[in-house]
């Protein structure tokens, strides 16, 4: 696991830091007259014209950070601890040493973005699961409890719906719908920028809504399929002339069979939504981890960048641990002896 | 739902029962039905049959016939698709059809329980044992859930198995198959129900494990005075179960009767035909063959006008019985016994078999195939989640050594575990062995892998595999798998060459050279067994291995595939690995018999020498455990204790010992200490027993034929 992370970050690390990226860097911030000749010395004073693999190395923290003693005797480093005497300052700063490097963008440590933009995008996560999880199981698990019947024909086909609709799409739509004066419901506001600060009813049911809806339908698909198959199997057919009730026949015999399947699905869900959360934190205006993503990359912000996919590579792997253990837990046949 | 008093309850429960004395199932006229978008399928048509208080009615018939359906009618569980169409099903006198969910409800698992044919899927894998027994009495009786648990306990104390606390406590998966099999009988048992409804209960057990299962079944149903109804397709198993039986063709009962009158004074040519094609003790491949019933089953919607059987009936009479259907007749002078037969006061049922031509037995020739002390061990990591930890061995085969003449037949007989698929694998290649040598022609060939064997190797040692319908590539013709088969084993020059052979191999199994361009799904079970026979020889196979070949197929159709396996053997002088658990059969056709227990081989012999006493205490209980159709046969009754040691596990000593009922015979507890030794008979007959001579010679025959 500890192998895909590290693979997964050299491949965002060399695609950030191509050539052409980095003169775009250097005229950001050098100057956008530089000679061609200036923009190889500011790279190389800064180190970013050494072996990929040794700037890897930096940026983890396994090999000593880049420094370099100029003419004028100014010296510039990688350990940018000013403050601290010659000889207490660090000769290796990545991020093993927690130390995420400087984002150009918000013009502070990467961490603190991180740390702050991360909240704020876990409180979003938390809302939309609470609402997705339980709504899409229980739409799967109705549609799936009488194959082929009315109530399962409409539930399908309202999950396919919204699976088919993208987040870019349903969220203009009801912001269209539920905001603007266009149809004139006023309800909810189209702006999520002041739930970072207080959530209400009225900013946050938008942007939750939007991006629970697509992994809604997934989920309800899947919990369909699944159920339906338990409901033939024989062991149901046992429990139903043993003269167990419908009711409880779903409850007690099917449920647990048949959310095997889908827990699975729900904890892939994860990083789908880190996806859609890009979308909707840029089209509600909510300063989250997708909006520091999307800002970093238009800002050529690269440490930043580096750091959020990091996080994200971090985010799917641990999922992907937790719905293994879970899945253990479920199905009793494949439980630890 | 509501609850009255359990007390109350189980009161008015008892009176009911007490106060009925009608037949406690009576079925009359009843036709069921699959509808399909295409058409209506007859599944079941006038079909009647009681069942009074304490009887055990049997339900006999091949796969297709209907006889699961009348189970699920009786449920009145047929899925969206099945209706009953015509005629009642009445349960103490009221029409189950005419009540409504919820009285069904009621009746099902209080008054009307079932055992299904594989517990493993009938019980719910992700909630523990004691919950699912429990249920019952809380749902029927409104039992609260100590005294539940009490009567769960006492339940599964009463179908014998070990430890019922533990078991109450785990999931399915972590108990065996003849348990699981006690658990869904218990759960049936737990509301004490009138009628028992038991579906093929014991088709996915061994043998000895099924002889076990059907003793308490029996014993219990005496115990609680349950009537039953015993679905299966093993005429030796109804008739060691059931009073009466009731024998199901295509969807119609063809004759029913107590077992005596079915058994000794059959009144119907399908009976009659279906005795003829079980292998029976006196049956012999050469003086006396099996007579198979030509033809095949007909498809629900192909039946022919009048008597469905009348196709495939040596009785037939064109104008008479394919007029118009045939009501059951009574037979006259024996009580409650009927027959669907026109003729069946014309037919002399005494006439003696008109025996298929006798055939000359084959002399064995040379060795050609020989083990020596052929081991095969595996290594199995103890934890399979992190690889690590001890590794266990398990020890699939133990010191196997035999020869295999030409044109011989070497039967290897064992239930499962018992290391004879290992032993196959190894033969094929498929697996290398740890130790020991296999010599083909006084060449070893145990460690070379198939891959590495030259062809010639490849098409001499061939396996014809024990279920038809995974073997043969479902999207290739049936002429194309024969000619694959060919260029593997480089046999002709071009591809008409080929075809021209191919052609010839469909005649040799007896099949018609028009499904050459068939599909395999075109095909029934026999038929697709018949290809994969052909399959084997295609390469002039001189050892063939048939993995159980016919345990999948119908009775009618085994005696006919069995026919033309010996017919293919004495011709072509091929060396026959007969594997299989069906001591019937091996008796039928085998010149020697090999036993195996737990890897070991603890007996081999000339087939007379091992049907015959002494015996290796194994093989006397599994003669035993096998059911014979025949009423004239008295067998001793063996039941083991117990299931089969794991292979990961085996028991000290002999492998046997923990089921031995001669144990304490011999002295000083050696069979807990040693592997006996192998012990020459004399005669070429071989066992591994501590047993001292004296024993061994005072055993007595488990089959008797008793005097006429």
């Amino acid at each position: 696991m500890l192998f895909t992370a590290l693979c997964l970050t050299f491949i965002v690390f060399f695609l950030t830091n191509l050539e052409p990226n980095l003169e775009k860097l250097a005229k950001t911030e050098g100057n956008f007259r530089m000679s061609d000749e200036a923009v190889q010395s500011w790279l190389s004073d800064r180190g970013y014209t050494d072996n990929t693999f040794v700037k890897f190395g930096r940026w983890m923290g396994v090999a000593p950070g880049w420094e370099t003693v100029k003419e004028d005797g100014t010296v510039l480093r990688q350990c940018r601890d000013a403050k601290l005497p010659e000889e207490d300052r660090a000769t290796y700063c990545g991020v093993l040493q927690g130390d995420w490097g400087y984002s150009l963008r918000f013009k502070t440590d990467v961490s603190n973005v991180i740390s702050e933009r991360l909240g704020a995008t876990g409180k979003l996560m938390f809302f939309v699961m609470i609402f997705m999880v339980p709504m899409a199981l229980i739409v799967g698990v109705l549609a799936g409890m009488r194959e082929g019947s009315g109530l399962d024909r409409s539930l399908s086909t309202f999950s396919i719906a919204t699976t088919a609709t993208p987040e870019y799409v349903s969220g203009v739509i009801f912001i269209a719908v539920f905001s603007s004066s266009a149809v004139g419901l006023k309800w909810f506001k189209g702006s999520a920028t002041s739930a970072l600060e207080d959530i209400t009813f009225e900013n946050f049911t938008l942007p939750v809504l939007t991006i629970a809806l697509y992994g809604m339908g997934y989920v309800a698909r899947m919990t369909r399929a699944s159920m339906t198959e338990v409901m033939t199997a024989q062991f149901i057919r046992t429990a139903r002339l043993k003269g167990v009730s419908f009711r409880n026949i779903v409850l007690k015999h099917a449920l647990r069979n048949a959310l095997i399947a889908p827990f699975t699905v729900i904890m892939l869900q994860f990083p789908w939504l880190l996806n859609g959360v890009v979308i909707v934190e840029t089209l509600f205006n909510y300063k989250g981890f997708g909006w520091a993503l999307v800002e970093a990359a238009s800002n050529n912000d690269i440490e930043l960048l580096l750091a959020v996919s990091v996080v994200s590579v971090a985010v799917v792997l641990i999922t992907q641990l937790i719905s293994d253990i879970g899945y253990v837990y479920l199905n009793p046949r494949i439980r630890v002896s | 739902m509501t609850m009255t008093d359990p007390q109350t309850q189980t009161q008015t429960a008892g009176t009911a029962k007490g106060a009925y004395d009608g037949p406690i199932l009576e079925i009359d006229k009843l036709s069921i039905s699959f509808f399909t978008r295409l058409r209506e399928i007859p599944a079941v048509m006038d079909f009647s049959v009681a069942v009074q208080p304490g009887e055990a009615v049997g339900l006999v018939g091949e796969s297709g016939c209907g006889k699961s359906t009348v189970a699920l009618g009786v449920m009145q569980d047929l899925g969206v698709n099945g209706r009953v169409v015509g005629g009642s099903i009445k349960f103490k006198g009221r029409d189950l059809g005419q009540m409504s969910m919820e009285e069904l409800r009621d009746i099902r698992g209080s008054e009307i329980a079932m055992i299904y044919q594989e517990p493993m899927a009938s019980l719910n894998p992700a909630m523990k044992i004691g919950k699912q027994l429990m249920e019952v009495p809380m749902i029927h009786q409104g039992l609260d859930e100590k005294a539940a648990y009490d009567r769960a306990l006492q339940v599964v104390t009463d179908v014998k198995l070990p430890d019922p606390k533990r078991i109450l406590n785990s999931y399915p998966h972590q108990l065996s198959g003849g348990q699981q099999q006690r658990i869904v009988i218990a759960m049936a048992l737990m509301s004490e129900p009138s009628l028992l409804i038991l579906d093929e209960p014991t088709t996915a057990l061994d043998v000895t494990v099924e002889a076990a299962v059907v003793e308490l079944v029996k014993d219990l149903g005496k115990k609680y005075g349950t009537s039953m109804l015993f679905i299966s397709h093993n005429l030796g198993l109804v008739l060691e179960t059931c009073d009466r039986i009731c024998v199901m063709y295509s969807g119609e009962a063809v004759e029913r009767g107590s077992i005596e009158d079915v058994f000794d004074e059959m009144q119907h040519p399908y009976t009659q035909a279906l005795f003829r094609s079980i292998p029976l003790p006196g049956a012999d491949k050469n003086a006396r063959p099996l007579v198979a019933i030509p033809g095949n089953f007909p498809l629900p919607h192909e039946r022919p006008p009048g008597c469905n059987f009348g196709p495939r009936c040596d009785y037939f009479e064109a104008g008479r019985c394919d007029q118009s259907n045939i009501p059951m007749f009574d037979v006259p002078g024996n009580e409650r016994h009927a027959t669907r037969c026109l003729r069946f006061q014309e037919i002399d049922w005494n006439a003696p078999i008109t025996v298929g031509e006798a055939t000359q037995k084959n002399e064995p020739g040379k060795v050609v195939l020989k083990m020596e002390n052929l081991k095969k061990y595996y290594e199995v990591a103890a934890n399979a989640l992190f690889g690590g930890g001890e590794k266990k061995v398990v020890k699939a085969n133990e010191t196997l050594s035999f020869e295999a003449r030409e044109s011989e037949t070497l039967a290897i007989v064992g239930e499962s575990g018992c290391g004879k698929s290992t032993f196959a694998k190894v033969l094929m290649g498929l697996e290398t062995a740890t130790d020991g040598k296999i010599l083909l022609d006084n060449q070893s060939i145990e460690d070379v892998p198939i891959e590495k064997r030259d062809t010639k190797t490849i098409a001499d040692v061939q396996m014809v595999f024990q279920n038809p319908f995974d073997t043969l590539n479902p999207s290739m013709t049936v002429g194309r798998q024969i000619i694959r088969a060919l260029e593997i084993f480089k046999i002709g020059k071009n591809e008409a060459e080929r075809k021209k052979r191919m052609l010839e191999l469909l005649d040799v199994v007896k099949l018609p050279r028009a499904f050459a361009d068939r599909m395999p799904r075109q095909l029934s079970g026999g038929q697709k067994q018949r290809v994969g026979i052909a399959r084997a020889f295609a390469g002039g196979a001189r050892i063939v291995v048939a993995d159980e070949p016919v345990s999948a197929l119908d009775v009618s159709v085994q005696a006919a595939v069995t026919d033309l396996l010996m017919e293919i053997q004495r011709n072509e002088k091929t060396t026959l690995l007969f594997i299989s658990h069906d001591l019937s059969i091996v008796r039928y056709l085998s010149d020697r018999v090999m036993v195996m227990y737990l890897g070991h081989v603890v007996e081999l012999g000339d087939t007379d020498q091992v049907f015959s006493p002494p015996y290796h205490p194994y093989t006397e209980a599994l003669l035993s455990a096998v059911p014979i159709a025949d009423t004239s046969i008295q067998k001793e009754h063996i039941v083991l204790e117990g299931d089969i040691p794991s292979a990961m596990n085996p028991p000290p000593g002999c492998p046997f010992q923990t089921r031995c009922r001669w144990k304490d015979k011999v002295a000083g507890g050696l069979c807990e200490k040693e592997v006996p030794p192998v012990r020459q008979l004399g005669g070429g007959h071989q066992i591994k027993c501590h047993l001292p001579d004296a024993e061994l010679n005072a055993m007595t025959p488990v089959i008797k034929v008793a005097a006429e």
